[in-house]
């Protein structure tokens, strides 16, 4: 019996994470569609906001109410691991609380310190439900989460749940049965963990032995399919944070956030444009890459890697949309969409590419206009106040900057006021019309 | 009322084989724009009264680029930070302070790459600078008392992180500093930043400059402080939208300076 249980196990263990690593490779893919971009500078600066930006939660804390839930949560999914471990290995060996001998009255704590925490993660979980559903605050009702977004974050909600009420049935069941001496554990007595001593009597304590035994092994199972299912449902989901924030704080932008990117492609046209010494007539040098770069993004493949690692990274939790001045004035764009849009497009490009044998088949749509209007786009005031709000460090800045250029430089499809204004200081060294000899005369004027 | 500002250039440095220990970089609006070039003539009659050796460009400045860069245009932006680049260069410019919070975020952070690599101020930080270093006295005056709210400039505040230059030097007026609902990191735009500035905004159902005008006003404040003159024209039209005008004055920090000393 304990044979097949352990096979049964470990077949699970591996079509799940056999199932996960095959969609991770995807997503590792899918961001290296990405141009590239050199974030290998400053380590130690970089793991310095992972640390604090990730592992601390420090942005989290501008808004105490969803940090405090949100760190609950948090601790009691990085805590669980620890029980997770030990249903590894009993699951594997056919073992009952493997590290229970060894750890002796450290046990006791350990599992005591999940329950806890599992508790406060049930409070958490239930408490965002219903700022979700009941409460429905705007931020988590705005429009581009209608539909399957808001079923996503529901469902992700309801998992912990279950896997909360899990842990519980697991452990007091298993209390019952070792107050009477019927534990797969060895003895008789009481596992003195924190909650479960209490609840189990209280819940469990009228069933009679096999079925106690029954909802031991539906919790212990339960606890471990649904670890499966999450950890599968993930690549499908908005929840991919849990892993992505940490690469995605390290290879944040760590510059000032004021300073946008120099197109070096840009650099060499200027310099060549404005070198006295070059041959208008001149041949271009033969391999000198060979395509043409594109100027700005109109589609994933113009956006850098990290960019994409942003998009996979979100968790649409909407503090940048409710803090751009834009959206909150009744404008299209949203900060949060930006970063949806570009993960849909790229899953969707990923997706072509699976259908094709790895190589992308246009198929006549884009990131822009399909997907990001120019609307959006222009109603950008580049306040930076997305960047800042972002708790894993997000920029749907220079994803708007990017399309911008393109829609500018490629296109010239810049609203008719900006076209007269870059005219001007294009003649004039002004955005208005005023002659550059004019410049000082503020000084003489009364 | 007759002024003598004493505004050398440059290139009248140069003739005179001086350089200045600073260069004003005054910007588009600081140059062209009527109620900015009143923030220029402010900062200016401090300069004078602090005795800083310092001189401005004229005519031989150009628009950093900084619209053209957020509206997308990295070209036209790239060609404007290469020509001032070469006359900054030219002049062997170390120390540059300007009184626009764009033209500074450009200046600072990036020109750099592209060859012009300064040291950059605001107007706010260098003002604070001769404060400490006793070459700038500041009395209350007219502001004893006086409630004034500070509204952060996106591209002073989040963009470069500088909170309490601004903020310093408002609190040496003996005035009473009010903070707004959002300010610092979590300051609203004033709708002008990214190009804004020069287009009509997209539809929605609100100005983002009035939205922001309404913060201030909750604020009760007399003046609302600002430090960049794009930042200065929202705000003042948002009072307008909101009838209020009359007693609530929107003012640079600069001239709150300026005008305490009666320059």
């Amino acid at each position: 019996m304990s044979y097949l249980s352990s096979i049964v196990f470990l077949i699970i263990l591996t079509v799940g994470v056999g199932f996960f690593a095959k969609n991770v490779k995807k997503i590792i893919r899918n961001i290296k569609l990405g141009k590239d971009v050199n974030r290998s500078d400053n380590a130690s600066e970089r793991w310095k906001n992972m640390a604090l930006v990730a592992f601390g939660q420090k942005k989290m804390f501008t808004r105490p109410v969803p940090a405090v839930l949100h760190f609950a949560l948090y601790a009691a999914f990085i805590i669980t691991q620890i029980e997770l471990l030990e249903i590894l290995v009993d699951g594997i060996f056919g073992t009952h609380r493997f590290f229970k001998p060894s750890l002796g009255g450290f046990y006791t704590f350990l599992i005591s310190f999940i329950e806890v925490l599992s508790l406060l993660a049930l409070i958490a979980t239930v408490a965002f439900l219903s700022r979700r559903n009941l409460l429905k605050l705007p931020r988590l009702n705005k429009v581009e989460l209608l539909g399957w977004p808001q079923k996503d974050a529901n469902l992700i909600l309801i998992m912990e749940i279950v896997l909360v009420a899990c842990i519980f049935t697991m452990n007091g069941t298993d209390e019952v049965l070792y107050n009477m001496g019927k534990s797969h554990f060895e003895g008789q007595g009481s596992f003195g963990f924190a909650i479960s001593q209490h609840l189990g009597p209280a819940l469990f304590g009228s069933l009679s032995e096999g079925t106690l035994h029954v909802l031991e092994r539906v919790g212990w199972w339960g606890h471990f399919m649904m670890v499966m299912v999450f950890l599968n449902y993930l690549y499908y989901s908005k929840h991919l944070h849990i892993i992505l924030a940490f690469p995605n704080t390290y290879f944040a932008d760590l510059n000032p956030l004021g300073k946008f990117d120099n197109l070096e492609s840009v650099t060499k046209e200027v310099k060549l444009m404005m070198d006295p010494n070059v041959d208008p007539f001149a041949a271009p040098a033969p391999d000198a890459e060979a395509v043409p770069s594109k100027f700005g993004a109109s589609d994933v493949q113009d956006l850098n890697w990290v960019q994409l690692l942003n998009a996979y990274t979100c968790t649409e939790c909407g503090r940048c949309t409710s803090s751009c001045p834009a959206n909150q004035t009744g404008k299209k764009l949203s900060p949060r969409k930006i970063m949806m849009d570009t993960r849909d497009r790229l899953v969707e490009v990923g997706d072509n590419m699976d259908k094709n044998n790895g190589v992308f088949v246009p198929d006549n749509k884009s990131l822009l206009n399909d997907y990001i209007t120019p609307e959006e786009l222009w109603a950008c005031t580049s306040c930076n106040a997305c960047v800042e709000e972002c708790p894993v460090n997000i920029s749907p800045l220079s994803i708007i900057m990017d399309m911008r250029r393109y829609l500018v430089m490629e296109q010239s499809a810049a609203p008719m006021s900006l076209n007269a204004m870059m005219t001007n200081i294009e003649n004039n060294s002004a955005p208005w019309q005023y002659s550059q000899m004019d410049r000082l005369n503020w000084k003489d004027e009364q | 009322m007759s002024e003598n500002l004493v505004v050398p250039t440059m290139a009248e440095m140069l003739a005179q084989g001086k350089q200045p220990e600073v260069l004003f970089w005054v910007g588009c609006a600081g140059s062209f724009d009527d109620r900015a070039k009143k923030i220029t003539k402010a900062f200016v009659r401090i300069l004078n009264r602090a005795n800083v050796d310092f001189a401005v460009l004229g005519t031989e400045e150009g628009c950093t680029g900084d619209p053209a860069k957020r509206a997308g245009n990295e070209f036209l932006f790239q060609m404007q930070a290469f020509m001032n680049i070469e006359v900054l260069n030219a002049y062997e410019a170390k120390k540059i302070v300007t009184a626009c919070p764009h033209c500074f975020n450009t200046l600072k952070n990036e020109y750099p790459e592209l060859g012009g690599k300064y040291e950059v101020l605001h107007h706010t930080q260098f003002l604070k600078e001769l404060l400490d270093s006793g070459r700038l006295t500041i009395e209350g005056g007219q502001f004893k008392g006086k409630k004034i709210t500070f509204h952060d400039p996106c591209y002073l505040g989040r963009a470069n992180k500088i909170y309490e230059a601004p903020r310093d030097l408002i609190q040496k007026l003996d005035a009473e500093l009010v903070e707004m609902k959002r300010s610092k990191a979590n300051g609203l735009c004033c709708g002008a930043g990214g190009a804004q500035m020069f287009k009509e905004p997209e539809n929605g159902d609100k100005d983002i400059n009035v939205e922001r005008t309404e913060d201030a006003l909750e604020t009760n404040a007399q003046i609302i402080a600002a430090g960049c003159p794009f930042c200065n024209t929202m705000l003042t039209d948002g009072t307008k939208a909101k009838h209020r005008e009359h007693d609530v004055k929107v003012l640079d920090v600069a001239e709150l300076i300026a005008n305490a000393q009666d320059l």
